[in-house]
């Protein structure tokens, strides 16, 4: 399913004196089975942004186009729940949103929801549950009695289980140890692999963007600053830093070998292991 | 919807309302909530409406801002209204359903008695919206300081209510973040068949409870590892001041209640 933002604007609490703009003039397009990172500082609209994505805000300007349906302002919508079930948020800590007496139940929530048969439902939450690295014999505990990594997971696993065509992530690892953060990242991204699974991830996590995803947004004071592949994102690595955002510890590295040794660099590179050839293959160029 | 409840917020502005001595708005506020119940016609509660006003204007609080917030208790005044008017039977029947008679009387109470209960949520809102929860307490506290000799705790009342007033717009901010974790699982708060939005409240109130449990103890764990043992020999480092508006605006009130006792019918 494709998702489009057109100039879309929004203006938390419209006409009291609390009246803040939130974002402005936001044109993207996420296209399907594609996996977009979306960065920014805190505050620069992100979390507003993703909202969008399934109607649970509606712009105060502009228009969003999910699929077949057009979401615009100063129009009633109904009937949203369609595109709920095809566009799963993760939002931020999604463990606050846990509630029921056991595991199981909680991940059924929201396919039952969705009108999923309870039987089918089961099978879907083992299911999911399997996929974010958690034994069975949790589906009958409450979820109050499990770590916060665990709970993470579990809260996950619900989003999961609801089978969205669109998987919306909105700082899934934050808070989490770096084990279980490249665990679950790797999950998502699996899934997306394996699955074709459109991905929205935001992050403050310039590796994660540059490992995982095809298309980079980058958000600043409320509306898009740049967009473009992870390549072209960070072959200006000093736009960003102008930003004061990240960049990936290997285009830094790249950065600091070119200043100090005046080597040059084709293109950035993302993974250690680029880096390692390029460095190599600069080595053997420069002592030839 | 959350958005407009305008109840417990504070408006940083600067007015003549906003300066004034907290002590002085809290005296003005409890005396004011006393001689609503004096206004029995329509010119002691013409009067008091003109002087809502007034403190509405000077408070420059926009005014579309504080209507809309009464728009949540709306429900609660209409509600008023009509038990008054179905059941109160005084006066002459101006209309006769057959099943249902409305008395004359019953309507008159109705209407004065709703206006009653928004002027009241007026005033008592804008006590709130111009005065920062942490001055309201000041205020409290000194106001209240005589009962500590006989053991009241006030000191631990004024800190309860700061931080009861402290935490309704994080509680609201959490309750609108869960609501919208929810919807995105398929609950729909808004529309639906009675009995499902009603079950959909345990969803919203459960992760509440539980968030709410967990700040209760943070707060105190923190309270403690800063040092606080409670009132005793505590400095203040916001001090107070009583200008001559204060005692003004409170001599106002004074004309007002005279006012009142004057055109007041018996």
């Amino acid at each position: 399913m494709r998702i489009e933002l057109q100039d879309v604007e929004y203006r938390y609490q419209m006409n009291t004196p609390f009246e803040s703009l939130a974002i402005h003039d936001v044109n993207i397009e996420i296209n399907p089975g594609s996996y977009v990172a979306i960065i920014g500082h805190t505050g620069s609209g992100k979390s507003t942004l993703l909202q969008h994505l399934n109607a649970l805000i509606k712009p105060t300007k502009g228009r969003v186009i999910i699929g077949e349906r057009t979401i615009e302002s100063g129009r009633k919508e109904k009937q949203l729940r369609p595109i709920r079930q095809k566009v799963g948020i993760v939002f931020q800590f999604p463990e606050h949103q846990l509630f029921e007496e056991t595991v199981e139940k909680d991940i059924c929530f929201g396919p039952v929801n969705f009108g999923i048969p309870k039987e089918e439902a089961k099978i879907r939450a083992r299911k999911a549950l399997k996929q974010v690295g958690l034994a069975e014999e949790i589906l009958e505990k409450s979820p109050f009695d499990l770590s916060g990594g665990q709970m993470r997971r579990v809260a996950i696993a619900g989003m999961l289980a609801m089978q969205p065509e669109v998987l919306v992530l909105d700082e899934p690892t934050a808070g989490l140890d770096p084990r279980g953060r490249k665990e679950i990242m790797d999950m998502f991204y699996q899934l997306h692999k394996e699955q074709g699974m459109t991905t929205v991830l935001v992050t403050h996590s310039m590796e994660d963007a540059a490992r995982y995803a095809d298309e980079i947004v980058i958000m600043h004071q409320g509306t898009v600053y740049q967009k473009g592949t992870p390549f072209e994102i960070f072959s200006q690595p000093e736009q960003l830093m102008e930003l004061g955002l990240d960049v990936p510890d290997t285009v830094r590295v790249q950065l600091k070998l070119q200043k100090e040794l005046g080597v040059r660099f084709d293109h950035p590179c993302l993974s250690i292991e680029d880096l390692a050839l390029e460095v190599k293959r600069v080595m053997e160029r420069g002592s030839r | 919807m959350l958005d407009k409840m305008i109840f417990g917020r504070y408006v940083p502005l600067d007015s003549l309302v906003h300066r004034m001595d907290p002590r002085s708005k809290l005296l003005l506020v409890f005396f004011f909530v006393c001689i609503v119940f004096l206004a029995n016609n329509l010119i002691t509660y013409g009067i008091l409406a003109v002087f809502t006003l007034a403190l509405i204007a000077l408070s420059k609080i926009p005014a579309r801002f504080l209507f809309n917030g009464l728009k949540p208790i709306l429900f609660l005044i209409l509600f008023t209204l009509l038990l008054h008017i179905l059941f109160t039977k005084e006066g002459d029947v101006i209309y006769d359903f057959g099943f249902i008679e409305i008395y004359e009387g019953g309507l008159r109470q109705g209407l004065y008695i709703s206006f009653r209960f928004t002027l009241l949520i007026l005033v008592t809102s804008l006590l709130t919206l111009t005065t920062s929860p942490i001055s309201i307490t000041d205020g409290l506290e000194q106001l209240l300081g005589p009962l500590k000799k006989w053991k009241m705790p006030v000191h631990e009342l004024a800190l309860m209510m700061s931080i009861s007033l402290r935490f309704i717009p994080t509680l609201m901010e959490e309750t609108e973040k869960i609501m919208k974790a929810q919807t995105a699982r398929g609950v729909d708060f808004t529309s639906g068949p009675i009995k499902e939005r009603v079950k959909s409240i345990v969803p919203l109130l459960v992760p509440l409870f539980v968030s709410s449990f967990k700040r209760a103890e943070e707060l105190a764990i923190a309270m403690e590892a800063r040092g606080y043992r409670g009132g005793e020999g505590r400095t203040k480092y916001r001090q107070l001041s009583w200008h001559a508006v204060d005692t003004l605006l409170l001599c106002t009130l004074a004309v007002l209640t005279i006012l009142l006792l004057l055109f007041r019918s018996y």
